[in-house]
């Protein structure tokens, strides 16, 4: 059976290896990608969109259906996991560990319901062993803040620079991945809730069908930037840009939403109790 | 042009992609996962595609790597073939 497949993906790859010889060359100007579309959107798109940066320009604006509906996509990922994964019923574990943090001390405490409060001076920790990392917090606590800068740094510059709201919302979204890796899930969850995840994800979609509807409000097609101008007191082409930035920050809210949901849900077996 | 570093990370991303398969811990196989998302980035870039060598970077070599050690962590780290 091993010999079958074997031989199958062998007969399949020198098949893929002797097609490719057919491509044009890689960067070649008459190639038929490169012959049609290219050169329309190389001479005319700044000037028609107002967009530094092409493929944003593409991505946002030529092409807003295709980004809308992988926007859709990863939002419908995200519902999919949490039908899958999210468990709200089960409390596996019976009891629960804290720290005392001037004396360093580990109190196991078996009945949840004598637990006592957090305070400065108590805190609760996971299940499993983790020791007092003064100084990965630290640097996380440090590091943070930056990272979110950046993220919020590249979904603004998305149209003048590589990045938009995807690669910005991804890296927002890490952030938070870091906090609770360096924590614990409950920080993360204390700062941001299940419910205003959820919440945030869905005023993506908002965001993006609602710039595509207000075009449509005021005379245009859907996702026809040019309309906002009548809204907005800046002139035709600038305002294409515009219309894409709202389009990617809609995006970034939708990708950060479901990363961090994704992440919290599959670290913690859908019981966002006890992380990493 | 820079056909010494198209080569060197070529070659690498092959070998990542061999050993992600090859490997029977899953943890050094997510890994091996994540060196070979970041030498694609690499290629990406060297290819002049920013925006797609962006992406790959904080999915493919940061967050995928994590979601993969996440379900391994809740999962098994031994791989039954």
């Amino acid at each position: 059976m091993k010999w079958i497949g074997l031989v199958t993906v062998f007969i399949c790859g020198c098949l893929l290896l002797f097609v490719t010889k057919d491509f044009p060359a890689w960067g070649d100007p008459s190639s038929p990608a490169s012959t049609h579309l290219s050169t329309h959107f190389i001479e005319k798109g700044l000037q028609e969109t107002g967009a530094p940066n092409l493929v944003t320009a593409v991505l946002a604006d030529y092409r807003g259906y295709d980004t809308l509906f992988e926007a859709v996509v990863v939002f419908c990922a995200g519902l999919a996991l949490l039908l899958l994964l999210r468990d709200s019923q089960s409390k596996r574990q019976q009891s629960v560990y804290y720290r005392h943090i001037p004396t360093e001390v580990t109190l196991h405490i078996k009945d949840p319901s004598k637990a006592p409060r957090e305070s400065r001076d108590l805190e609760r920790i996971d299940t499993l062993w983790v020791p007092f990392d003064i100084i990965l917090k630290t640097v996380c606590r440090i590091l943070i803040p930056f990272i979110q800068i950046f993220a919020l740094y590249v979904v603004a510059h998305g149209e003048t620079s590589p990045g938009g709201g995807f690669q910005g919302g991804v890296i927002f979204g890490a952030s938070l991945i870091l906090l609770s890796l360096s924590f614990d899930l409950r920080s993360v969850l204390k700062n941001i809730n299940e419910i205003w995840l959820g919440f945030i994800s869905a005023l993506g979609i908002f965001i993006y069908t609602g710039i595509g509807v207000l075009c449509m409000f005021l005379g245009g097609n859907f996702l026809d930037y040019e309309r906002l101008s009548l809204i907005l007191p800046v002139d035709t082409t600038h305002v294409r840009a515009l219309g894409m930035m709202g389009v990617e920050i809609g995006v970034g809210f939708i990708v950060m939403a479901v990363m961090v949901m994704i992440y919290l849900n599959l670290s913690s077996d859908g019981r966002l109790d006890e992380g990493l | 042009m820079l056909w010494p570093i198209d080569f060197i990370v070529l070659t690498l991303v092959i070998v990542c992609a061999i050993a992600a398969i090859s490997v029977r811990d899953l943890l050094s196989s997510a890994i091996l996962f994540g060196a070979y998302s970041f030498m694609m980035c690499l290629l990406w870039a060297i290819m002049g595609a920013v925006d797609v060598a962006f992406t790959e970077a904080s999915v493919g070599a940061g967050v995928s790597t994590i979601f993969f050690v996440a379900a391994i962590f809740r999962t098994t780290r031994r791989s039954k073939d």
